[in-house]
């Protein structure tokens, strides 16, 4: 039977979390109808499939709907099994799953706080920011990732994938906000080199928008955001689109700190 | 209850029911571990140099390389041992997906409110995390009615995974009824879910490892004084 039958991927063009599935599909070589949102019009069919956060990515298979990036990463994986991208190793998985967690917990919503706010607010934003690139820094210098050409090793992996779509809005907000540091390659020689790495693969380079869209982009959301909001206040529905543009955690708005859930 | 045994190790308290879903898992999967007993007060050593990102339990140490947050501790354990005791995780993959989905809304949507129904500032905070709480087992409710198919169990006939993402909650559930919480679950609203919580809890991997109501009563009354539900006055 064709594995893929009916395959529907709701998303959003500058959504990071949308990129994470669409580079998963693109790498399996999965044919999928994708269907854009209006994040500030959402269709009908994104709001039944997903009735409970309502936003992208939804991937509709045989018309049965999966929410959340990092669970469809999974189950793309589990269901198509050519080029894997989760390890087969079950402590190796525990660390994958550790660092996305990580990424979506921590490091995305510092992003989405830098972004969204100024003065005092994002200076303590970005100290976080690199408090937490500085971890993943250490775990590539000496820890767990040493000597890796990617997390995932010779070829990119769910870690990857998850950290990837996303890290390129932190080039992008430094040059939207002058004077904001987040990614500076003297401090974090290694993860600078990853991210290069993965920037010029193909697959990626084919997934990820132009440089200069998600900068006419972010520079629009960050003058409306601005506009609404000064520091960290929450963002009214107009503001949606940044939800899914900033490298936020797919539970929380742009300038929510989220709560340890642990 | 458990052995020593260097290979297998559990950081933990007693108190935590992120905790007591490691524990879970371990018992079900009739794993031997040692379980080493975090003070509430200062933070190991072990807990420090085995946590470094989050320096919170539960962390799994097995054969020296530790696991963390409690959930990708789950997995691992029904990775490693999956030959012993019942699959923890669905077979087909769009059921694992929907125990995934609905583990991070009770860690992200449910447990927050749960918390913040008793601990938040104002009582008008507390009210609004309370209808966030009972609509959130509502939704619990209609997805134990999908998922389950009739069986006993969010796993079926055996507890998965996301009875124990849910089931470690209990105790703590319990405990907040009996500090005037509103009923959360209760047979006219959640008649699904009460079942059940009975039937986890008569499971003995569950029951030898989630603590007594009374006891976390104490110890909220105690360590946590603001734990207190008290609904506004009309």
């Amino acid at each position: 039977m064709e594995k893929s039958s009916s395959l529907k991927l709701f998303g959003s063009w500058a959504s990071s979390y949308t990129h994470r599935v669409q580079l998963a599909l693109k790498l399996k070589n999965i044919k999928f109808e994708y269907i854009e949102e209006d994040l500030s019009n959402k269709s009908e069919a994104l709001l039944q499939f997903n009735p409970i956060y309502k936003k992208v990515p939804v991937l509709v298979h045989d018309d049965r709907p999966l929410a959340e990036s990092v669970i469809i990463l999974q189950y793309v994986d589990e269901v198509w099994n050519e080029r894997p991208i989760l390890p087969a190793d079950p402590y190796e998985r525990a660390v994958m799953r550790f660092w996305c967690h990580f990424a979506d917990d921590k490091l995305g919503p510092a992003v989405g706080v830098v972004f969204a706010s100024s003065g005092e607010v994002q200076n303590a934003a970005v100290d976080q920011v690199h408090e937490n690139l500085a971890l993943i820094e250490r775990e590539l210098r000496e820890g767990y990732f040493k000597g890796r050409k990617f997390f995932g090793g010779d070829s990119i992996g769910l870690l990857d994938i998850v950290l990837g779509c996303g890290s390129y809005w932190l080039a992008v907000f430094e040059e939207v906000m002058t004077g904001v540091k987040l990614v500076d390659p003297e401090a974090f020689p290694l993860f600078h080199a990853w991210l290069r790495e993965f920037e010029a693969l193909d697959e990626v380079k084919e997934t990820i928008p132009a440089v200069d869209k998600l900068l006419e982009y972010a520079k629009a959301v960050r003058a409306m955001l601005l506009g609404h909001c000064m520091g960290n206040t929450g963002v009214t529905d107009a503001a949606t689109p940044a939800t899914t543009a900033a490298p936020a955690t797919a539970t929380a708005s742009v300038p929510d700190i989220t709560v340890d859930s642990s | 209850m458990t052995s020593q045994n260097p290979e297998v190790k559990l950081l933990g308290a007693w108190a935590s029911p992120y905790v007591a879903r490691a524990r879970i898992a371990l018992h079900l999967k009739e794993v031997q571990y040692e379980f080493l007993e975090e003070k509430f007060s200062a933070k190991s050593e072990l807990l420090l140099k085995s946590n470094p990102v989050y320096k919170k339990i539960p962390v799994l140490i097995h054969d020296g390389k530790s696991v963390c947050e409690s959930m990708i501790i789950v997995q691992y354990i029904d990775d490693v041992w999956a030959s012993s005791g019942p699959a923890l995780m669905p077979g087909d993959a769009y059921e694992r997906a929907m125990h995934r989905f609905w583990t991070i809304y009770i860690d992200n949507k449910f447990i927050p409110s749960l918390f913040d129904m008793m601990t938040s500032p104002t009582e008008e905070a507390k009210v609004e995390a309370k209808e966030q709480t009972m609509a959130s087992l509502q939704l619990l409710e209609e997805a134990f009615g999908k998922i389950s198919k009739g069986k006993p169990f969010f796993g079926g006939d055996t507890i998965g995974y996301l009875d124990i993402a849910l089931g470690s909650f209990l105790g703590w559930m319990k405990a907040f009824e009996e500090m005037n919480s509103p009923k959360l679950l209760d047979k006219s609203n959640t008649p699904l879910l009460c079942a059940w919580a009975e039937n986890i809890c008569n499971n003995e991997a569950v029951s030898a490892v989630l603590p007594e109501t009374a006891k976390l009563v104490e110890f909220a009354t105690v360590t946590q004084t603001r734990f207190k539900y008290a609904p506004p006055a009309k």
